[in-house]
Formats: structure tokens, sequence, C-alpha cells
């Protein structure tokens, strides 16, 4: 039972259009990265509405540090100008240098885990202590588990970039060109947060 | 991107099971796992309503002599959960949606057939998974929407369950509603205009924008209140400083569009058998259309009216009051078309086209007493009470289930090869039908008078009315079994169908019945005008 749009069953005498289609994986995964994003903006949504009409109580320890968020967001920045350098040079056949800036990208997104960890550690309230603090905990951490799921998958597709058995090339690009996609998203969604949680 | 895709290491012919055994296993034929979804759904149908007759047979008497209170709490939640979880919503999007997609549009196969089975396979882990947490500690008692305090404060093992459970099926549906949305606006064979594609497919569409846009926010809402029950964190627990508001309006962001996904996919399937049995062309394409997607926009920003007695703000009532009369008009445009479609029609009054009869009465009572309860002074006087439980049933039992029962005479032929018996049929139909009425009609009444709905108790003076209900039940109860045992005697005996029984113009119907794995021998057929009946070619 072949039901693949392109397996060489198929192909045999029928419809080229038909028969092959384009690869819609990335706007799949587009249409993913929307529903992705959905989930965020609930949260964001509850957020806001709790820093709208559930004020603190009285004595609640909520401040911030912006030292290291700030650094994060330029490491975050950083590593989606690497990621791109990376598609270009695969683009360019170069598979070495592409497999190198992967691994700078996903060296800066460990970075990114560790100073948030240590901002963790060093805050002066708990997941349970208040509102705002579980809020905090909840989307730092829903959005550090996608950093967490990026930097894996970057490493898995540096693996498979290396020259002598990588499946992926300049001809077979879509898992590399997918984790970017994802990666710039994960990215800007770090944006928006940064903004709504720290600054605003 | 113009790479082709071109696996050789793809699933071998040879390594896929032959026959009846397909059936249960990870099977890439979109045919396949339309039955899949059908049956898997059926079964969960069939514990579901065994469910809601024990609902009614202990609203008899007015004490709680059938079931203990909180058993009759983790009953009414299971019921709800199964019957829109995993009932309703993936039959009428799953089971129709991948069986008739692909052939609307003319391709092989769904646009990403693997994602396609694992979105199946979710569904029956998680429905086990949901029943099976009845014989643990007992089942979630908070009822299908699970609102805090009372979520977080009975017992915890049945809550999370329910949750890990809901977000799996979740899940499931995202990853369906993308393959269908690539699938219609890509995989449609050269030639293929969107405003050539039969109806369903635009019902789909929709659907499947709601699923995308919708159901995530119910999984973020779903994993923080998972937090407050296992964590004590505070977000919607007033004890601790949160909001009960705020998981309210998360919910419904996601279950009111979440009645659409339950009932467009079925307003795209009567408006496929319509045109067939009345042999003309479905009235008013372009408008069926733009009200679709009308229903799709305004369907998400009409969510707070289920809300109106939460200490909703004067303008917020005013807006959603508004926006939901509105979405009475994409609906009554519809309503009409359809009405028109089979205005001097050759009617052939077929199982299939009384359950859409019924459909179209049914979703008509739901439909009133839907924009009776968007206006808040009357909504105020039913909340939460047999009101609401009566409107909803019409809409989901007298519409989405009437369709599925529908849809299932209509395209039975074509899966099988068989006919099915009528005479069961209209016997089905007959029982299916009062059944419902009787029992649900009632219920408007008792909701006016105040009977408060998901309490095993009432006030003695609804006993007489909730007899007429239970009543009514048995009759659904036993409408099952003509039903079972046409599809079952049929099978074997039923009438060779032929690969066009209706005379249809659709493109399933032009291939033979079943059809072969691929579809079509040959070239798919292009088909440009799917309603047009009435021609000289065709009588």
């Amino acid at each position: 039972m072949t039901i693949l749009n392109n397996s060489d069953e198929i192909t045999k005498g029928g419809d080229d259009l038909i028969d092959h289609h384009e690869d819609f994986r990335i706007f799949g995964l587009i249409i993913f990265l929307i529903a992705d994003g959905m989930t965020f903006a609930g949260f964001f949504a509850a957020y806001l509405t709790y820093k709208a009409v559930n004020p603190l109580p009285e004595g609640s320890v909520y401040e911030l540090e912006l030292a290291i968020p700030t650094l994060n967001t330029i490491l975050l920045l950083i590593s989606s100008a690497t990621f791109h350098k990376a598609g270009k040079a695969l683009l360019n056949q170069k598979n070495d240098i592409s497999q190198k800036w992967l691994l700078i990208t996903a060296s800066l997104g460990i970075t990114f885990l560790g100073c948030q960890l240590f901002e963790y550690f060093n805050l002066p309230f708990g997941l349970t202590d208040n509102l705002f603090a579980s809020t905090f905990y909840a989307l730092t951490g829903f959005h550090g588990l996608h950093v967490t799921l990026g930097t894996l998958m970057i490493l898995i597709i540096s693996w498979q970039t290396r020259i002598k058995g990588g499946i992926i090339t300049y001809k077979n690009m879509f898992p590399l060109e997918a984790v970017e996609l994802y990666w710039h998203f994960v990215d800007g969604i770090w944006v928006i947060l940064f903004i709504i949680l720290y600054l605003y | 991107m113009t790479i082709l895709i071109d696996n050789k290491a793809e699933v071998k012919e040879s390594l896929q099971p032959k026959g009846f055994l397909r059936y249960f296993s990870f099977s890439l034929d979109h045919k396949v796992i339309g039955i899949q979804y059908l049956v898997c759904g059926f079964l969960f149908y069939l514990v579901g309503g065994t469910l809601a007759s024990a609902i009614r047979i202990e609203l008899i008497s007015p004490l709680s002599d059938f079931l203990p209170r909180d058993v009759y709490n983790q009953v009414l939640t299971l019921h709800g959960t199964i019957m829109i979880f995993l009932w309703i919503v993936p039959v009428v999007n799953g089971a129709f949606g991948n069986y008739l997609i692909p052939f609307y549009v003319g391709a092989r196969d769904m646009a990403f057939p693997r994602l396609n089975a694992v979105a199946f396979w979710l569904i029956p882990p998680s429905g086990l998974m949901l029943i099976a947490s009845y014989f643990i500690e007992g089942a979630a008692q908070s009822g299908w929407t699970a609102y805090p305090p009372l979520s977080i404060t009975t017992p915890q093992s049945g809550q999370i369950i329910w949750i890990l459970s809901v977000l799996l099926l979740g899940g499931s549906s995202i990853f369906g509603g993308i393959n269908f949305i690539v699938t219609i606006l890509k995989l449609r064979r050269p030639g293929l205009k969107l405003m050539n594609l039969p109806m369903y497919c635009w019902a789909m569409l929709g659907t499947s924008i709601l699923v995308v846009l919708s159901t995530p926010v119910l999984a973020g809402t779903l994993i923080l209140l998972s937090f407050d029950i296992v964590a004590h964190t505070g977000f919607f627990n007033p004890a601790l400083g949160g909001n009960v508001v705020v998981y309210q309006h998360l919910f419904w962001f996601y279950s009111h569009p979440a009645v659409y996904i339950m009932v467009l996919p079925a307003f795209g399937l009567v408006s496929e058998i319509l045109p067939i049995h009345c042999r003309k062309p479905l009235f008013g394409y372009t408008t069926m259309v733009f009200s679709i997607m009308g229903i799709v926009v305004l369907g998400l920003v009409v969510w707070a009216h289920h809300m109106f007695t939460s200490g909703t703000p004067p303008w917020m009532r005013l807006f959603f009051t508004i926006a939901t009369a509105f979405i009475a008009v994409p609906t009554g445009i519809k309503f009409f078309n359809w009405v028109a479609t089979m205005w001097g029609g050759k009617i052939s009054l077929n199982s299939a086209m009384l359950f859409s009869c019924g459909f179209i009465i049914n979703f008509v009572f739901g439909g009133i007493t839907g924009v009776a309860l968007a206006q808040v002074p009357f909504d105020i006087h039913v909340h939460d009470t047999y009101f609401v439980v009566a409107h909803f049933h019409y809409i989901v039992y007298g519409g989405s289930v009437f369709v599925i029962f529908s849809s299932i005479y209509h395209w039975y032929p074509k899966v099988v090869g068989k006919l099915l018996n009528e005479n069961l049929g209209y016997l089905h139909f007959a029982l299916t039908f009062i059944g419902f009425n009787l029992c649900f009609a009632p219920q408007h009444w008792l909701g006016l008078n105040g009977m408060p709905r998901r309490v095993a108790e009432y006030d003695p003076q609804f006993q007489f009315i909730n007899q007429i209900s239970s009543f009514g039940a048995l009759f659904m109860a036993v409408s099952t079994i003509p039903f079972l045992i046409n599809i079952f005697i049929s099978i074997k005996k039923g009438e060779i169908a032929g690969n066009n029984p209706w005379n249809g113009l659709t493109p399933e119907w032009l291939t033979t019945s079943p059809p072969p794995v691929e579809n079509w021998e040959g070239e798919a057929p292009l088909v440009n005008e799917p309603y047009g009946y009435g021609k000289d070619y065709l009588s």
C-alpha cells in the first residue's frame, strides 16, 4: 500500500504533475508555528490580564534584574544570525563551514539556557510565591523548553551536516530550513516575552 | 521551494498489512485512517451513550438513588468529554475529512500521510486513559469545562488524567488541522480552482483554521491548570491571589470555536448530501463560502457569551451579545440555502436524506434558542439550567450527530460497495428523531422553570417532565440497534451498490466502490462543476 505521492510505483506512467508534488513541509511547519504562537498568545493574554486586574498583595517580592535577560536577548538575536550563516554556507555547498556555524548557534542556545538557569537560582522569589512569580516561571519556562528542544535539534542537524555520510546537503535542505524557521520563531517569541515581562 | 520529495526508503507495499488487518495498523492510506477514525469514534459514542443512559436513569427520580452523587459527577464529566473530544470532533473532522478531502482535491492522499496516522493513533490511547481514570481513583468530577476552583479541589488523579487526555486529543486535532489546510490549499490537482471545490472542503478549511488558532490556547490553559493542581501555584485559585475568570476566558476561547469545529464540517457534509438526493445544484455556492468564513471570523470573538454571569463588565456583555447575534446571519444564510436547494428538487426521501432533513429541523431549534441565549437578560435567567443543556444538545446531537448518521448512509455504498437496508434506515431515523426530540425538547421547559444542570437531585415538581425526557433517551438508546444490525448485515448481504448509486457528480463517485489504494486508476478526474445536477446529461 503505497500512498506516497511520489514513490516509484506511482511515477511509472502517471501524470507527473499529479503524482509528484512540491515539498509542502515548510508550509505545514508555518501553520504549526502559528498554532504554537497561539499557546504563547494565551499565556501573554493571561499575564497581561493578571497585571491589569489582580494586584499583588502587600509585601510581595517581584523585582527582576535586567542585566541577564538583556544579555540573553542579545545572545538569541546573534544566534539567529549565525543560523542564517549556516544556511547560506550549506547553500554554497560548504558543509564544514555550515556545521561550524550550527555549532556556534547551538552553543549560544546552551549559553542562553545557562544564563536563564543562573537567573532562576538568583531570583528572590520561587514558583509559588505569588501570582507574578508563577506567571514568570511558567512563561520563561515554557519558552526555555522551546529553546532546549531547538538546541537539541540544532545539535542533531549539525551532526547530519557532516561531510562524510551526512544526509543534509544543499539538495536536502529541509531539516536545516525547518529548524532555522523554528529557531527564528522561538527568538521572536523571546523578544515579545522580554518586552512584556521585563520592560513593560 | 520547488524540491520534489523523493524518498526511496518510504514504506514498502509489502510491509503494510492487507485486508481487515490494515485497520489495526499504522496505515498511511487516508481512506483507512478515515475508517479508523469513524469506527473508533463510534465505539466511544457507545461508551458515551451508555453514560448518558446512566444519567437519564438517575434523573427518573428526584433523589440520587441510582448513582451516588460523586459517581454522577464523574459520569457527566466523562459523558461530555467523550462525546465532544472522542466522538463528534474526530468523526466530523477526522473520519469524513480524511476519507473525502483527498478525493475532492484530486489527490492520491493527504499532504502528510504519516502525520495523519500519528494524529489518529493519539486518539485511542487518550480515550482509554480517560475511561481508565474512573477505575483508578475516580474520574474527573468538574464537568467537561473543568472550571477552577472546583477542578482544583476535587480528587487530583482523575483531573490530571483528564487534562493529559485532552492535551493529547488537542494535539491530534491540531495535527489533523495542519494536514487539512495544506491538503486543501496546496494539493489540488492542476486546473481545480478553489471556488470549484465541493463545499465540504471549504467547511474543513474553515474548521481547520479554527482548530489551529484556538486549540493551542486550551492546551496552554490546561498546562496552567495542571500547575495549579500539582504544584499548588495560584493562577486560577482565588485563595492564592489567582483569577478564575481568566481560566474561563481562555477555556471558552477554545471551547466556543469548538462548537463550530463540531458543526461546520457537518454543514459541509449536508451541503454534499442535499444536492445529490434533491437533483439540484447547491443553492448560493458563493454565499455559502463567505458565510463559512464569516462564521470562522465571528466564531473567534464570541466566547464570553458563556460567561455573562461571571461578573463580566457591561461593555463586554454588549460586545459579545452583538457578536453572537451576528453569527445568526451567516448561519441563517446557510439554512436558507439548504432549503432553497431542496425547493422544487426531485427529492428522494431515503435514509441519508431523512437524517439531513432531521438535521435542518433540529438545527433551527438549536439556533433559535442560541440567539435567545445570546441576550444577556434571558441568559442570566437560564444560565446553568437545563435550557442550556437542551440548546447545545440540539446543536451537537440534533445537528452534528444527525449529519454523521446521514453521511454514513450516504457514503457507506462508496466505502463498502454495498447498499444499506433502507427499511432499517427508516426505523433508525424514526427512533432517533422521535427519541431525540422527546428527550431534549422538554428540557427547555425544565430550564425555564429553574432546574439546574449537573446535579444528581432535583425538585420533585420536575419529576414528570424528567421521566418524559428519560423515556425519549430510551428511544435513542434503542435506535442504535437497527443501525448496528444494518451495518453488519449489509457488509455481508447488502445489495451491490455499483460505483455511483446516487448518480453523484462529486469526485469520490467517479471511482470504483470501494476505491483503489491510489483513489483512481490513472489520472484524477477534473470536476469543475461538482453540483451540476439537473443538466441534460444527468436526470
